[in-house]
């Protein structure tokens, strides 16, 4: 009996003890639960450089995107670098649900307009749920509307063409974001020494410079092989500057279009013998 | 002896109730809502996941709340809120501890609404203030429920605001606090 008093009026002592010395902060911090913490702004804008990021809108986001790819750089400067001739791509893109955007765009060059669907499926996160990658699907479709001298017969299918992605990003750290882009492009219709589908793994990153200022680079590696020799694999670098609700992109590209059929499998440009596109992507979310 | 013994456990058994159960009291759903009000834009955010204890026999205060919980009405300017202006992957947490002195009517937890002078250090974005607030704490039917409001200068805390949006963004911004405070054992 008296081991059994001692221990408890040294329980309860020490208990008491306890209490007095602990700091209301420290009771806080313990009683704190732990949340899902998701991984914020892995990408700042919808786009990295020509393509999707994994970046979908909020619901109700409407986010109007205006686009601009000049003439090449190494037109010297009878074309004044390029700066002469600009093709442009307007697109709106909105929010459907958190993680479903629909958006419709048209791009200048070749007279195309597309319409595309993108949805997330997963979301980076630590904490309570712990997710390394952040996964969105992307699905478009493009209609070129300008006549192709090429075909003989260039009905409204023949102008068709799909394109579906997997989007894979992760953030590895504050300054460092990474996405694999598994591509998959259809057209519909194509010349004898071309395939009509294409598989390509678009490779890209985003690098903080400052809270504001990144550097992106974006390069999509074309997996099947054609005869057509005469398309590269698009490259592009650029500055991403981002403000309130704007993100602006000062861009350098081989890629003419902007349109992911265009980019993709249409690249023409030699990246490094300076058949460089100089553009802006600027957008503005509502 | 077998009877004192017991006695005393007991004794001893409910002082150390007495002085832990009755003298602090906790909220793990507390409110804090900010609201800055500049020439282009007022914007809102409201954190209903705070966590607060009041220990009423030392007069002391702690505030304990997730940057991320904050909510805003417009996701983006949550995102940005977090990622450029609280960078709150980096600094996840505020903070506030504060004393005051407590009067005897409070201390027994008569029903009353008590205006207290609350000093203490507030830490947001890393960075630690010292403040003077005006608070108050109401007792009613045995319930404590706290209610807070001061300003916050954003450059005190080294929140960075860009020239752009110079007018979009308040130099001051209020701060409200509520708690509902339930005893803690």
């Amino acid at each position: 009996m008296r081991k059994v008093y001692i221990f408890l009026a040294v329980i309860t002592l020490a208990s008491n003890y306890v209490k007095a010395q602990e700091d209301l902060l420290d009771i806080l911090n313990s009683e704190q639960t732990e949340e899902v913490n998701t991984t914020l702004a892995i990408f700042k804008g919808a786009r990295l450089i020509n393509g999707h990021t994994i970046v979908t809108r909020k619901m109700g986001e409407l986010e109007f995107v205006i686009s601009h790819r000049f003439g090449r750089i190494n037109t010297g400067i009878d074309e004044f670098f390029g700066l002469d001739g600009a093709n442009v791509r307007f697109s709106l893109e909105y929010g459907i649900t958190d993680n479903l955007t629909a958006g419709i765009g048209r791009n200048s060059f070749e007279k195309v307009y597309d319409g595309f669907l993108k949805y997330g499926l997963l979301k980076q996160s630590t904490g309570e749920k712990n997710m390394p990658i952040s996964l969105t699907a992307f699905s478009s479709m493009a209609i070129r509307t300008l006549k192709d001298p090429d075909f003989t017969e260039d009905d409204f299918n023949s102008k068709v063409s799909y394109t579906h992605q997997v989007l894979i990003a992760r953030k590895f750290n504050d300054k460092f974001s990474f996405q694999l882009a598994p591509t998959y492009v259809h057209r519909n219709k194509v010349l004898e020494n071309q395939e009509n589908d294409i598989i390509a793994l678009g490779i890209g990153g985003r690098m903080k410079l400052n809270t504001r200022v990144s550097l992106n680079a974006e390069y999509y590696y074309r997996l099947t092989e054609e005869l057509d020799a005469s398309y590269k694999d698009s490259l592009g670098v650029g500055v991403e500057i981002e403000t309130g609700g704007h993100v602006f992109h000062l861009n350098f590209t081989n890629s003419r279009s902007m349109v992911e059929r265009g980019f993709i499998t249409e690249t023409d440009g030699n990246f490094f013998k300076g058949d460089i596109h100089f553009g802006f992507n600027i957008s503005r979310v509502f | 002896m077998k009877t004192l013994k017991l006695a005393l456990t007991i004794v001893l058994l409910l002082s150390a109730v007495a002085l832990q159960a009755q003298d602090r009291y906790l909220t793990r759903t507390g409110h804090i809502k900010f609201f800055s009000k500049a020439p282009l834009e007022d914007i809102e955010a409201n954190n209903n996941k705070v966590l607060s204890i009041v220990d009423l026999s030392k007069g002391e205060v702690a505030v304990d709340l997730l940057i991320k919980a904050f909510e805003f009405e417009k996701k983006l300017m949550q995102e940005h809120f977090n990622e450029n202006y609280l960078e709150s992957d980096k600094y996840p947490k505020s903070t506030f501890k504060g004393t005051f002195s407590v009067p005897e009517g409070l201390k027994s937890m008569t029903d009353g609404v008590y205006e207290l002078d609350v000093k203490g250090q507030l830490n947001i974005h890393g960075v630690t203030n010292d403040i003077e607030t005006k608070s108050t704490l109401t007792v009613k039917g045995g319930k404590l429920s706290g209610e807070l409001k001061f300003f916050v200068a954003v450059k005190d805390y080294k929140i960075k605001i860009p020239n752009v949006v110079v007018k979009n963004i308040a130099e001051q911004v209020e701060v409200t606090a509520n708690f509902e405070y339930e005893p803690y054992k």
